[in-house]
Order: structure tokens, then C-alpha cells, then sequence
């Protein structure tokens, strides 16, 4: 039996010369053109070309990738926390010429400076078992839909996408400029079969956070009121008894507005502004046209370094309504434990 | 195979300009029957808007009880290559630096016992290989632990912890995240890797305020880097930025979020009123030659954050506004573990730690884990007068009854 708890393998031993040799010591960076990042530091310069990736790869796409870090690189290359993938050489004169080979490739380059990043997502139909609707699909789609503004680096600040295929949001969608969620719409359909063979009753009634689930010893089982159901799906993690997923019923939110970094204002989380969306698959035309439309609205009609959240904040959440011209409707109006705050108690807004 | 697998539904995601991960299933389908099936199942969930992965079961590894994520089809006799298709995680490196020849040794053992499909990388951070049966599991780990790897967390331990690029390649960096990243993975291995507590437990360090991992929105416990004294500006390099075409009044100046920069555009000059910068990193971001931060760095630590499931998001909040980190990190362990033993302690089953201190109170929390109130932890004091004061603090009843001699000596 091989060892165990050795641990992650120590990073120190991937890291380029140059990066040794500055460790801890660079003094600024510039951002050359889309997809280029210049770091300077106390030895010499550091050229990082990020590279988009659907992130579901076969291990044929990791050679390719080791083939071009191996070409241009020494063999050294990192992934960012968007999941794109960063060639790092100290020589100016490689960039371009793994730029075109990575064109050649089909790999896309960008995503730096005031772009849109690569989408973060979850597993989808490919893996995942209580998924609403898929993920990476639908990040092909808009991806596809919005590559220009992953390759141009123009935009009024950086815009993160992320994509949640169910209310657990593995993805952290919830802080994201664009946040496309799948929901359920329907109460679960209690199996009482497998609640009865291998559910902890206890457990499964107490996950519920409207209590809307309640024991029902007579049948072993439980019953639920459906009427205080929010389809968040926290009991189906619970007991596979609770089935959730309705194909003709579930489909996608869209939220927007949040971000995480702290620069100019606080952290802030993306607000819905579409309820719902249709599932429909192989390319979900509604979801890709709903977002292009916000993009599109943002470059237009924000000042220069504001995010979406910020743009909407300034104008006011109204105002976005009227210039987006999305419908409003009370699904929009949070009636859950943190609503309060989200109501306007001031008499001044606009239209 | 018999015939042909047709996937027109999956093969209109190979158009486009954006590298496609049809593309990529069907790549590992020429060498993996799993992978071929997994084609065949996803075309299903694309006719049927729904997926067909059935409850995880207990899967695993000698020695471990996380790393694994079980997985079966709810379509068995369809696609029996997908009958047991379970998921490991590996721990990433820190900052994600690989070279081509770690990658490769991946590959290779991944291909030979797998399905030949990765994420690159999960959520957590951990490299995800997708799809293996039951028996191959041991053999897997067991390879991957020779060369030099080994499992992430899952389920209720600690996720295995992660951080942006840091000092690795970012002036930005307030403490070396590279290295507390890989000082803490390694200290907490039996964390990591035995489920124990009442849920998960994250830990993500940002090296600065920008916040390139999400700490602050995913993480129950979230080291963001900052600074004590005062940001330092270099003025030949502000009147640089000016001459270059850069709007320091408007760019600069008027998103300061406290007002603290101003600009004298007849000098040329930039000054702070250093009392009221909050550190947002906006200045130092916009005019990174000219704006460095401050020489006193460290880390401001906040707890609870976590996603909509099930009581609402919650961001984390402060509760140690600055904390020098320097290896061995031992003033955060110690707090670390009076927080991991108080959660164990009071936690339902399934409480993250930002869920179990909002419905006990903060200054419950506070008090057990041994941390100072200090005004940094909210952005206002409470407008309700509904305070639980603690018995020692009142009079109580009895002395109040008593006659004003009594109980003198």
C-alpha cells in the first residue's frame, strides 16, 4: 500500500528561474496587449499568455498544452482560479510566436485586464447528480456568443461570468458580475420506498430551512407541505427519496451585479434579475441572448473602471430596469430571511 | 464498438470559436470506453433536460475517508461502462504552478486507470479526475501517491486549501500565500483527509484585498492581505502616469472610496490623508508604479463564507483586522484550533461555522474563541437595544432586596 497524507506536491520545485529570482520581489506589471501580462521584477521581465480552456479536458489536451509550455516555456506553465492556463517565459521574443501557435491550436487568447475571464462552472448533466440544468454547455454557448470580449481588453472593468447548475452553486456564482444559476421550480417527489430503506428521518427533516418537511411515522417516511417548498433541493442531498429534478420545470436564473474584490467599494452579492429561463439545450438561445443583452448595455453605459455592480449601484437597480428594459415582477423581491434590507426605505428613486 | 455513436445534439457544441469539451469527451472516447459512454449519456440528458447520475454511494481509499466522490448512472444497462463512475481529487500545488513534466506523469497514470477526463481545476481548486470504477481506486492512489501526489479533501473535512499566484508573481502580495498554503495543507493532512466534523471547512488566502481566489465569498475561513501603516507614493512616477495620459483626478481620485487621495494638478503632486485610506487596493491597482502599499504587511482574517445552501450566502466578516503571517504561522494555528474545536463542538450536523455563529451570536463566538470586539468587525453597531448582557454585569435581584446594612462585615 503507497503512503498516505504526503501531502500536495511542493510548488517550489515548478516554479521557472525567474520566478525564483524574484520571489516575493516584483515591483510592477503591465498588461502589454489581451492576453499578455509583463511582470518586472529586481532580475528581469516575466511574460505570462493566458490561454482559455473549456476545463473539462481530456489528458490529450494537457500534452498539448505540455507540448507548448515544453516549445516556449521550459516546461512551465499554471493555471489561474478562472481555470485558464498561463504560459510563463522571461523571453519577450517567445510571446508572439506561442500566441500564433496557440491560435493554431484553437486555443484562445485573452482574458487579462478589462476583459471578460474565462467562466467558472460546475459539472452539469456531465457528473453531477442534482443538477438543474447543465454546465458546460451552456458556458460553450456563451462563451462562443461573447468571445470578442475575451480577446479584447477594453471593456469598463474585468467581468467575471460564473455558472451554478444547481442551488448548491459549487461554482460561487453568487458573487459574480454575471451569474447564471440553474434552479428547480417544482416540490420534490417524495420516493417513500427509499426514504423507508435508508434515510435518517431525523436528519432529512431537520435540512429543510422552511421546515417544510415533517415526519410521518405512521407511513416511516415524511410528508411535506408544499406550499412552504423553495425548490432549493438541500433535502435531495439528503435522501435520493427526494426526487427533484422536473426536465420540464427546471431551467436557469440569471443574477447580476456582485463581485468579490474589494477595490473602490465592498464585496457585494449578484442580485436575480431574470427568475427564469427555459432549459434548451444544445445551445439555451435565451440564456445567451439575456446575457449579451447586460453585457452589451454595461460597455455601452458605464463609466470607465466600473463594474456591473457598481454601474447598476450608481444608476440605481430602477434605472437598470428601465435601460435594460427587463421586466420587473414580485419573484424579484426577495421574501426569504435577509429580505428586509433589500427593501427601499427612502423616498428618493428614479424611474 | 458495433456501430457509430451518434451525439447531434452534443456535436452542434464542437462549432464555435471557444475550445469545446465535446471535443475533448470525444478525445478520451477513442481511448476510453467509459469516456465513449459518457458521450452516449450526455446526448440522453441533452434530449432529456435531465441528468442521469444517481446518489453518490461510500467510495474510497484505504486510509482515507475523503478524495473520493462516488458515482453511478441511473442508466446501467445503456452505458455499462458508467455503471461505477467515480471522481477523485487531487490536491493542487500551490498557486497552481505545474511544469509539463508533473502534468505528463498525470496523464499517464490518469489515462492508464481512468476515463482520461480531468477538470482543470475544481471549484476548490483540486485537480478533479472524472470517472473510474470502484477496483481501480486503490491502484490509482496508490500510483499517484509514488510520483509525488496525493487526494484533496471532500465532504465534512477540511477542502484542501487554496491560493492566488502571491509572491510567486504579484507585487501585491502582503505574506507569502504560496507558502502558508502549502504550510497549512501539510500541517492538517489528518483534517483534510478524515471527514470529522459537523461539514466542510474551507480556507482560501488572497495575498491582497483584489481577492483573486474569492476568499471572501467562499471560504469559511479567509485570509485576505493587507497593511498596518500607510500606502508609499512615488512622485516622479505619479507626474510619469500623468504625462502618460492617465486622468488621476477621475480615474484615481474620485473612486477613492474614503476620499483620501488628492491630486494638485498644478504641482503635479499626490498626497494621502493616510488615517482615512481603507486599503482597497483601488489607487495601488490603477497606478501600480507610482502607489506601492505600506511596509507593514500582513493579513486580515474573516470567517463564514459560504454559498445559498441553505440559510442564505454569507460573506465572510472580519474578526481579526490584522495578523503578521510568518512560517511556522503558529498565532493563526492556535486561533485556527480554538475555532475547529468550538465549531466541533456546537455545530449541527451540516452547520457551516458562518451559520452556527449567526444563529448563536457573534459575541458568544467571540468570547469562546478568545478574540477582542473591536469596532473593524461591522460596518455599524446594532440599532436594537435587545443586548444579553452577562450575569456578572447586572446586580442582581437579591442584593437589590436586601437592606442597605446587611451583608456589610
Amino acid at each position: 500500500m503507497a503512503k498516505t497524507d504526503k501531502g500536495p506536491p511542493d510548488y517550489r520545485q515548478f516554479l521557472p528561474p525567474i520566478i525564483k529570482e524574484n520571489y516575493g520581489k516584483w515591483k510592477y506589471h503591465e498588461h502589454v496587449k489581451p492576453g499578455v501580462l509583463k511582470h518586472v521584477g529586481e532580475t528581469g521581465e516575466l511574460y505570462s499568455i493566458r490561454v482559455g480552456s473549456p476545463r473539462l479536458v481530456s489528458v490529450d489536451f494537457i500534452r498539448d498544452i505540455c507540448d507548448l509550455a515544453d516549445e516556449f516555456c521550459d516546461g512551465h506553465l499554471r493555471f489561474t482560479s478562472r481555470n485558464n492556463i498561463e504560459f510563463l517565459t522571461p523571453d519577450q521574443a517567445k510571446v508572439d510566436p506561442l500566441i500564433e501557435a496557440c491560435r493554431a491550436k484553437g486555443l484562445p487568447v485573452g482574458g487579462t485586464g478589462k476583459a471578460m475571464s474565462n467562466i467558472v462552472h460546475t459539472q452539469g448533466w456531465i457528473h453531477c447528480h442534482t443538477p438543474a440544468t447543465d454546465a458546460s454547455g451552456i458556458v460553450k454557448a456563451v462563451m462562443d456568443d461573447l468571445f470578442e470580449y475575451f480577446t479584447r481588453d477594453d471593456l469598463p472593468n474585468k467581468l467575471t461570468v460564473a455558472m451554478a447548475c444547481c442551488l448548491n452553486m459549487c461554482g460561487a456564482v453568487h458573487c459574480s458580475d454575471i451569474a447564471i444559476l440553474g434552479v428547480h421550480r417544482t416540490v420534490p417527489r417524495i420516493n417513500h420506498d427509499i426514504i423507508r430503506k435508508g434515510t435518517e428521518i431525523p436528519s432529512l427533516v431537520a435540512c429543510c430551512p422552511t421546515a417544510a418537511i415533517r415526519p410521518d411515522p405512521k407511513n416511516k417516511s415524511v410528508s411535506l407541505h408544499n406550499a412552504r417548498c423553495m425548490y432549493c433541493g438541500n433535502c435531495y442531498t439528503m435522501s435520493p427519496g427526494m426526487e427533484i429534478m422536473d426536465a420540464a420545470n427546471d431551467g436557469i436564473a440569471i443574477l447580476v451585479g456582485g463581485k468579490v474584490s474589494n477595490a473602490r467599494s465592498a464585496p457585494s452579492f449578484s442580485r436575480m434579475v431574470i427568475p427564469f429561463l427555459p432549459n434548451n439545450p444544445p445551445r439555451w438561445p435565451e440564456t445567451t441572448e439575456a446575457v449579451r443583452h447586460i453585457v452589451e448595455i454595461w460597455v455601452r453605459q458605464a463609466r470607465k473602471g466600473e463594474r456591473v455592480g457598481e454601474w447598476i449601484e450608481r444608476i440605481g437597480w430602477e434605472r437598470f430596469f428601465t435601460l435594460a428594459d427587463i421586466p420587473f415582477s414580485d419573484k424579484l423581491i426577495d421574501d426569504y430571511v435577509f429580505s428586509r434590507e433589500t427593501y427601499r426605505t427612502t423616498a428618493a428613486f428614479k424611474y | 464498438m458495433e456501430e457509430e455513436r451518434k451525439t447531434p445534439r452534443l456535436d452542434e457544441l464542437e462549432r464555435g470559436p471557444w475550445p469545446s469539451f465535446v471535443t475533448e469527451i470525444k478525445r478520451a472516447a477513442v481511448k476510453s470506453e467509459a469516456a465513449d459512454d459518457l458521450l452516449g449519456l450526455l446526448e440522453k440528458s441533452y434530449e432529456d433536460k435531465v441528468g442521469h447520475w444517481k446518489h453518490g454511494g461510500i467510495v474510497g481509499v484505504k486510509g482515507y475517508g475523503g478524495g473520493v466522490i462516488g458515482r453511478y448512472t441511473d442508466m446501467p444497462e445503456e452505458f455499462p461502462h458508467l455503471r461505477e463512475f467515480h471522481t477523485m481529487r487531487l490536491n493542487q500545488p500551490s498557486g497552481w504552478f505545474y511544469t509539463s513534466e508533473a502534468l505528463r506523469k498525470i496523464c499517464d497514470i490518469w489515462e492508464k486507470h481512468g476515463s482520461g477526463l480531468t477538470n482543470f481545476h475544481g471549484s476548490t481548486g483540486d485537480v478533479i479526475l472524472l470517472g473510474t470504477t470502484t477496483s481501480e481506486l486503490q491502484p490509482t492512489f496508490d500510483e499517484f501517491s509514488d510520483a509525488g501526489f496525493d487526494l484533496g479533501g471532500s465532504g465534512s473535512d477540511l477542502r484542501s486549501p487554496s491560493c492566488c499566484v502571491g509572491p510567486g508573481r504579484c507585487e501585491f502580495a502582503c505574506y507569502d500565500t504560496l507558502d502558508m498554503c502549502f504550510d497549512l495543507t501539510n500541517e492538517y493532512q489528518d483534517e483534510l483527509h478524515r471527514p470529522m466534523w459537523p461539514y466542510k471547512f474551507k480556507i482560501k488566502m488572497s495575498g491582497c484585498a483584489n481577492d483573486c481566489v474569492a476568499a471572501i465569498a467562499r471560504a469559511d475561513l479567509s485570509v485576505i492581505g493587507t497593511w498596518r501603516d500607510c500606502i508609499r507614493i512615488d512622485q516622479d512616477e505619479v507626474k510619469a502616469y500623468a504625462a502618460g495620459g492617465l486622468d488621476i483626478q477621475t480615474a484615481v481620485c474620485d473612486k477613492c472610496p474614503t476620499r483620501a487621495l488628492h491630486f494638485n494638478a498644478r504641482s503635479g503632486e499626490l498626497s494621502v490623508d493616510g488615517e482615512d485610506c481603507s486599503r482597497c487596493m483601488h489607487c495601488v491597482n490603477v497606478m501600480t508604479k507610482a502607489i506601492r502599499q505600506g511596509r507593514e504587511k500582513g493579513a486580515t482574517l474573516l470567517i463564514g463564507a459560504k454559498s445559498t445552501i441553505v440559510k442564505s450566502a454569507f460573506l465572510s466578516w472580519v474578526v481579526v483586522p490584522f495578523m503578521k503571517l510568518e512560517s511556522p504561522y503558529t498565532e493563526f494555528k492556535e486561533l485556527l484550533s480554538r475555532i475547529w474545536d468550538w465549531w466541533d463542538e456546537n455545530g449541527k450536523t451540516r452547520e457551516r461555522i458562518g451559520e452556527l455563529i449567526y444563529r448563536v451570536g457573534m459575541g458568544e463566538f467571540l468570547r469562546a474563541v478568545g478574540l477582542p470586539p473591536v469596532p473593524q468587525m461591522v460596518f455599524r453597531p446594532r440599532a436594537n437595544p435587545y443586548v444579553f448582557w452577562p450575569e456578572d454585569e447586572i446586580v442582581k435581584q437579591e442584593q437589590q432586596a436586601a437592606p442597605p446594612e446587611s451583608g456589610q462585615e
